[in-house]
């Protein structure tokens, strides 16, 4: 701590500060991109910091790690396209709002919570590294198996409608994720057709998943009278959203608890966070009902949540060299080529350069929030363009997103086809964020599932492996409790309808 | 309304792009290479194969060598296998798609999968590093030499669970090699990349592993190193004694070499220009700074080297693993 605060003024010389400006803004921009996801913006410009001082790059990627989570939260908003897979729970809420004349209070909304789960992030990790380091390291096979079935539970929860189709939402995205070489042994699954051999990536899938429905319904609708709904600037809101929002201590503070908790888990990643965090916050609600048809609370946990896992999933990176996101991943590859060995060394030879990043990426939570609020006043532009042309620059985005990811038409073929389905699914109830956790989960809990298995035959046996060990047992409590309390729930609302109903009938 | 407001420049830019792709076609040998070239890393962004070819191909731009950047495209899955195949079918031929390979990795997935490659589908350019595997064990592991190793693995067979990197990488390769040269039995655990498979030793959740030895130079704190499988001790561990010392005749088949190769079907002047920069771009005193600096293992070779390695490489695990086909 006492090192932060002696290094803190290095992150405030004029070049590393106008670093961070432009990193940020650059970084809001990328994020808003569908397809640019914050790893593939990192890794585009990791070579660009071989030629600048080591403080100076790992700033700029540090600011630009901050800003593009963020910033894939104005897009789900706005146009109801995840900007990356962190930000599926905030659309859930968000884009319902946006469609009430809201966006730009939804987007105010998000950046605020956004730097409070961000800040509350750096905060664990300034002082609580070392421990949190160590509890990184306890998560193997068989913890990582239970996490994603935890990721698995909350899927119910993600649908406004049928807890039955979320689950079978799910399973579709379950199945999709074993399509291509199976890891273990590497023999094809599925690879019906020849685009299929590379399985389905995460990004076309997303992409696919949300913006071609969106597309299509956007056609369907655009001959009609549209709502009188007013998109104009809504003026000195700002204040007001933000006592408002830091009213809402329950949702930030799972939003952010959940975040950190899952940015230590190597390999869990932000992907998830929000989602989690938003089941959570809704689960604790009085009104539940409420959530994806523009509950401000929806908003704040999935950003809270996504922001707050930034620090912490550099824990495990910064001390073990094991990056605890698939950003962190690349953020690796930007201290490596520095020099800059991450391990205790790191913050004992190199303290200044590691502490001067630490600094860099608290202020960046600032500027983030501090830009992002900024460009949030523009966002009713957006909700005023026409539904045609705004189908046709979806479409644009949609295929440049795709494409960028691997230079791969296959990739493209692959969203329009997911796409087409999950429009047709969308008719009849079915909604694309459980689809999409099932692809996300599915692999972590295969991998770790055959993992655990091979060692556990060498070992103790695959029952005492998977369910002994603290760290094992409270994972599954969790499992047990989050299925549990969506069965109680929703016991009690069929009862409800069904004293409604009765009601009903004796009194008419 | 818009339409016919644009569609006289519109046509006039289309024409001149028509015009300049066909001049461009003429020209491309002289002027080779005239736009950015990309180049396929068939592993995810950060892992250690994406970030040397980033090093390694930084100077592209500069006038001495190409006078034009190198783009990375990252196409990862199946260890490889997804990106290896499209580069040898859907490749572009004219120099403008390169990709990277790591040896032993392409040669063993051609020799026991059903792939669109092997080593007569790919033009070699030029090597850039050499990364030799190590056994690895967490540092609270009872085992303190190969010895102990051998010795508790003869008793217990199958018992002792090592991870590595994938499928019939250099680390699979150095295992079976292992199994074969000590007559013993391990379990491998297959990760997905190198970086996990640390992480499982390190925090004791597998009893061994074989990782890069550059990696685990920079993890050693954590570890304990047995043996190098390579036939001389590396300079960044000299303590570390090869696994001939310990008297396991293990050799170097499993070294992870990493280069940079042309589809087959490219032009000669292209392959001829390419494998003459390249060595000299890889050896650059700025890529070689950074290289050391992040720990990275440089072994520069030539295309006639290479082409010489990928045939000794495939002979050896022709050998090896259609043994192990048989045992399934």
């Amino acid at each position: 701590m006492l090192e932060f605060l002696q290094y803190f003024p290095n992150a405030l010389t004029p070049i590393n500060l106008l670093v961070l400006v432009l990193g940020t803004i650059g970084g809001l921009f990328l994020g808003a991109t569908p397809g640019l996801s914050p790893t593939m913006a990192v890794a585009l410009l990791v070579p660009f910091t071989f030629h600048m001082e080591p403080a100076t790059g790992l700033v700029l990627l540090g600011a630009v790690y901050t800003s593009t989570v963020a910033g894939g939260a104005i897009s789900a908003i706005l146009i109801n396209i995840p900007g990356a897979p962190a930000n599926i729970a905030t659309l859930l809420d968000g884009h319902p709002m946006a469609k009430q004349g809201q966006a730009q209070k939804a987007l105010y909304f998000c950046f605020i919570s956004s730097l409070v789960g961000g800040l509350f992030g750096m905060v664990i990790m300034v002082f609580f590294t070392p421990p949190l380091a160590e509890i990184a390291l306890e998560f193997g096979p068989s913890e990582m198996f239970w996490v994603a079935l935890f990721g698995i539970t909350v899927m119910a929860g993600l649908t406004s409608g049928s807890v039955l189709k979320g689950l079978l939402g799910g399973m579709f995205g379950l199945l999709i994720s074993v399509i291509g070489y199976s890891p273990m042994l590497g023999v094809p699954r599925f690879v019906f057709l020849d685009v299929l051999t590379g399985g389905v990536a995460i990004v076309p899938a997303l992409i696919g998943l949300f913006a071609v429905p969106q597309v299509f319904s956007l056609m369907e609708t655009a001959f009609q009278q549209r709502d009188e709904v007013s998109f104009k600037p809504q003026k000195g809101i700002l204040w007001r959203t933000f006592a408002e929002n830091l009213k809402k201590v329950k949702a930030l503070s799972i939003g952010s608890v959940v975040g950190t908790i899952i940015g230590v888990i190597p390999g869990a990643g932000g992907q998830v966070a929000g989602l989690i965090a938003y089941d959570q916050v809704r689960k604790f609600s009085r009104d539940p009902h409420s959530f994806g048809t523009g509950n401000p609370e929806g908003v704040v946990a999935a950003e809270s949540a996504n922001n707050a896992m930034v620090g912490p999933s550099l824990i495990p990176l910064l001390t073990l060299s094991v990056p605890g996101s698939p950003t962190a991943a690349v953020l690796l590859g930007g201290l490596l080529i520095h020099g800059l060995f991450p391990g205790p060394d790191l913050f004992r030879s190199h303290a200044e350069v590691t502490y001067t990043f630490i600094a860099s990426l608290v202020l960046a939570q600032v500027a983030m929030c501090g830009f992002g609020l900024l460009m949030s006043r523009y966002s009713h532009t957006v909700m005023k363009v026409p539904d045609l042309e705004m189908a046709a620059a979806v479409t644009v985005l949609a295929v440049y997103g795709t494409f960028s990811v691997q230079n791969s038409l296959d990739d493209v073929v692959v969203m329009f086809g997911l796409g087409t389905l999950m429009y047709l699914g969308r008719k009849v109830g079915f909604s694309a964020a459980p689809v999409v956790l099932g692809i996300i989960l599915g692999t972590i809990a295969e991998d770790n599932f055959l993992k655990g298995k091979l060692i556990a035959e060498t070992d103790v046996g695959l029952f005492k492996y998977f369910f002994t060990g603290h760290l094992n047992l409270i994972i599954i409590a969790l499992c047990a409790a989050s299925v549990g309390y969506s069965t109680y729930s929703e016991v009690r609302q069929y009862q409800k309808a069904k004293a409604q109903t009765r009601a009903k009938e004796a009194g008419s | 309304m818009a339409g016919k407001r644009f569609s006289k420049p519109l046509a006039a830019a289309m024409l001149a792009a028509a015009l300049l792709l066909t001049l461009g076609g003429l020209a491309a040998a002289q002027t080779y290479p005239d736009k950015p070239i990309s180049m396929i890393v068939t592993y995810s962004p950060g892992g250690a194969t994406d970030f040397q070819a980033r090093i390694v191909t930084m100077l592209a731009g500069d006038k001495k060598y190409l006078d034009q950047p190198i783009v990375i495209i990252n196409k990862p899955g199946a260890g490889g296998q997804v990106g290896w195949n499209w580069f040898a079918t859907k490749g572009s031929k004219d120099g403008y798609t390169l990709a990277t390979y790591n040896v032993p990795h392409f040669i063993a997935q051609s020799i026991m999968y059903p792939t669109k490659y092997n080593i007569h589908a790919f033009e070699a350019v030029a090597n850039w590093g050499a990364d030799p595997a190590v056994l690895i064990v967490p540092k609270d592991s009872p085992f303190n030499n190969v010895k102990d190793f051998v010795a508790f693995a003869k008793k217990n067979p199958g018992k002792i669970t090592v991870s590595g990197a994938g499928m019939y990488v250099g680390h699979h390769i150095a295992t079976l090699q292992l199994e074969k040269a000590a007559g013993i039995k391990l379990t491998y655990i297959p990760e997905k990349g190198g970086v996990p498979a640390m992480q499982s030793v390190v925090a004791g959740k597998v009893k061994a592993g074989f990782n890069n030895l550059s990696d685990a130079f920079r993890n050693q704190d954590r570890l304990k190193i047995l043996a190098v499988a390579d036939l001389e001790r590396h300079e960044f561990l000299p303590k570390v004694p090869t696994f001939k010392e310990a008297g396991i005749n293990v050799d170097n088949s499993s070294v992870n070499y990493r280069g940079v190769v042309l589809p087959k079907g490219a032009k000669p002047e292209i392959i001829k220009k390419l494998a003459e920069v390249f060595p000299k771009m890889f050896g650059d005193k700025k890529v070689l700074g950074k290289m050391k600096a992040s720990g990275s293992p440089v072994k520069i070779m030539t295309r006639d080297q290479v082409i010489k390695m990928f045939a000794e490489r495939e002979k050896y695990l022709q050998g090896l693993l259609p043994q192990l086909k048989k045992k399934k």
